[in-house]
């Protein structure tokens, strides 16, 4: 489903974000990468969207080596990855449901198939009541249940998360692993970044521990 | 197909909420003039049109001459080998001719019988009309010459001056509509900076993110197209009243005729495809700058 096989990563100037990087996660498996801030998680997970290219090794992602991607292929690779954000990314000048509407406004739905699954995904998250609400109006736990929900919207295979529980009280954070562990249930590949070694524990999934770029 | 349609309605109600009334005022300001510029010549020019711009002489015959002696004078002239084309013109013809031109009949009618000689118009094989001119004057019979078609080379050289100024000034506007399409669709990309980065993160491809822009170029161009003709339009017929009474004191019915639909067609769908061009150079210009970090 997800592999990296020996994978660096050097930014312009020299600095080795990752170094020798090589894992993998079978289709449906829920996985925390862990590590300080620092240690290289946010430029592995931008490796997986080709958001960041790997200067060596290969990041494979549904069978594509995503490092070799065309430009062009690039937004159909994305279209089958859930992306969640630390910073959540919503757009602020349109209400809950136009922000969970945006990836299907290009996937060739119907309308009415589009509001189905729209509603559906904003049920998952528990926002149903809250469509017509504006972004703004929303705690910082709805607000990164809405990045979930529109991040799931399309059904993707795998589902990327960074720091999804930073600046979260533990009841909101709780909330949140809660939702990511519900689509592992049902069959979606997850992967979460976090710093936050206690909350993971409690899953008894698999860690994969970064530390200066390499997995531990 | 049915969703490509989508998606293009989708764009172009995109597009529709983000142009500026603003915008496309000023694009149709600035090519109201040479739109209204091409009418003024165009209907300048249905009336130059009936002028000749060949190097023509004119043979008068005195107004007592007659008519063998003018047959004389006509097999003399289809001898002369620098004379290209000959054509007689009977005073008869040639009163009729002038009744035809508007405002003389009355003029005419007044004098009661006809002050008109017969005539040889004849047109050169030769461009110095000159020495042509002087040689014909002296044929038995030739009242008098008028070989003078410079003052209407000078009118057909002003008339193509002015043509070349409109299609220069067009030009010139005509890029000042791509550079001001240009900077509403920057604009336009920096305001919806989120947006774009936002939708290459989730997956959409480079022209459904482009599309809206195109058809916000396209859609503003066209609209300055529009108010373009209405400018031009409304100042030709502010005009009108001017020359309508200024004509009709002449006794003529001239107006200033509104562009061709066919032309009126063409300005329209050529400020479209210069806000198009406008659009397209922004977008590949500015939009490759947003790429998600």
């Amino acid at each position: 489903m997800l592999s990296f096989s020996s994978v660096a990563k050097r930014y312009p100037g020299g600095q080795e974000a990752l170094k020798d990087v090589s894992f993998a996660l079978e289709p449906g498996e829920l996985a925390f990468l862990t590590g300080r801030s620092g240690a290289g998680k946010s430029t592995l997970l931008k490796l997986i969207p080709a958001i960041e290219r790997p200067s060596a090794g290969s990041v494979i992602v549904n069978g594509q080596n995503v490092g070799a991607l065309k430009r062009a292929a690039i937004p159909y690779l994305r279209r089958n990855i859930g992306l969640v954000f630390q910073d959540q990314k919503l757009l602020y000048d349109r209400s809950v449901y136009d922000n969970v509407m945006l990836p299907l406004a290009f996937s060739g739905q119907t309308p009415h198939e589009a509001a189905r699954r729209a509603r559906a995904a904003l049920d998952k998250v528990g926002l149903l009541g809250r469509e017509r609400a504006s972004p703004v109006q929303l705690s910082g736990g709805e607000q990164q249940r809405l990045a979930i929900a529109r991040a799931v919207v399309n059904r993707p295979s795998l589902l990327v998360a960074d720091e999804p529980t930073a600046n979260l009280d533990a009841e909101s954070a709780a909330r949140i692993l809660d939702i990511f562990v519900a689509f592992h249930q049902v069959g979606v590949t997850v992967l979460i970044a976090t710093h936050d070694q206690a909350l993971v524990s409690r899953f008894g999934k698999k860690i994969l521990h970064l530390e200066a770029g390499k997995i531990l | 197909m049915r969703v490509w349609l989508r998606q293009h309605r989708q764009a172009l109600r995109s597009a529709l909420r983000r142009m500026g009334v603003l915008n496309a005022l000023v694009i149709g300001v600035a090519l109201s003039l040479p739109a209204g510029g091409y009418a003024l010549l165009e209907s300048l020019r249905s009336v130059a049109a009936r002028l000749s711009f060949e190097p023509q002489i004119t043979l008068f015959l005195a107004p007592a001459a007659k008519r063998a002696e003018a047959d004389a004078l006509g097999a003399k002239l289809r001898g002369d080998a620098r004379i290209g084309k000959l054509r007689f013109v009977p005073r008869e013809e040639a009163l009729k001719e002038l009744a035809s031109v508007q405002g003389l009949p009355e003029l005419i009618g007044a004098l009661g019988h006809n002050p008109l000689p017969d005539a040889f118009v004849i047109v050169s094989k030769e461009v110095s009309l000159e020495v042509l001119a002087a040689d014909l004057g002296k044929l038995p019979g030739v009242a008098s010459v008028q070989a003078d078609a410079a003052w209407a080379r000078r009118l057909a050289a002003l008339a193509g001056l002015a043509r070349v100024g409109l299609w220069l000034l067009a030009a010139l506007l005509g890029a000042g509509l791509v550079a001001v399409t240009f900077n509403t669709v920057r604009l336009q990309i920096l305001t919806q900076r989120d947006e774009i980065e936002v939708s290459k993160l989730i997956g959409a491809t480079d022209g459904f993110i482009r599309r809206p822009f195109y058809y916000l170029g396209l859609l503003q161009g066209a609209a300055g197209g529009v108010i373009a003709l209405g400018i031009a339009w409304a100042a030709l017929a502010a005009l009108n009243v001017e020359v309508r009474a200024l004509a009709e004191s002449y006794g003529s019915s001239f107006r200033f005729g509104f562009l061709r639909p066919r032309d009126a067609a063409m300005v329209v769908l050529m400020a479209g495809l210069l806000g198009f061009l406008g659009a397209q150079l922004s977008v590949s210009r500015h939009l490759r700058d947003i790429e998600p970090k």
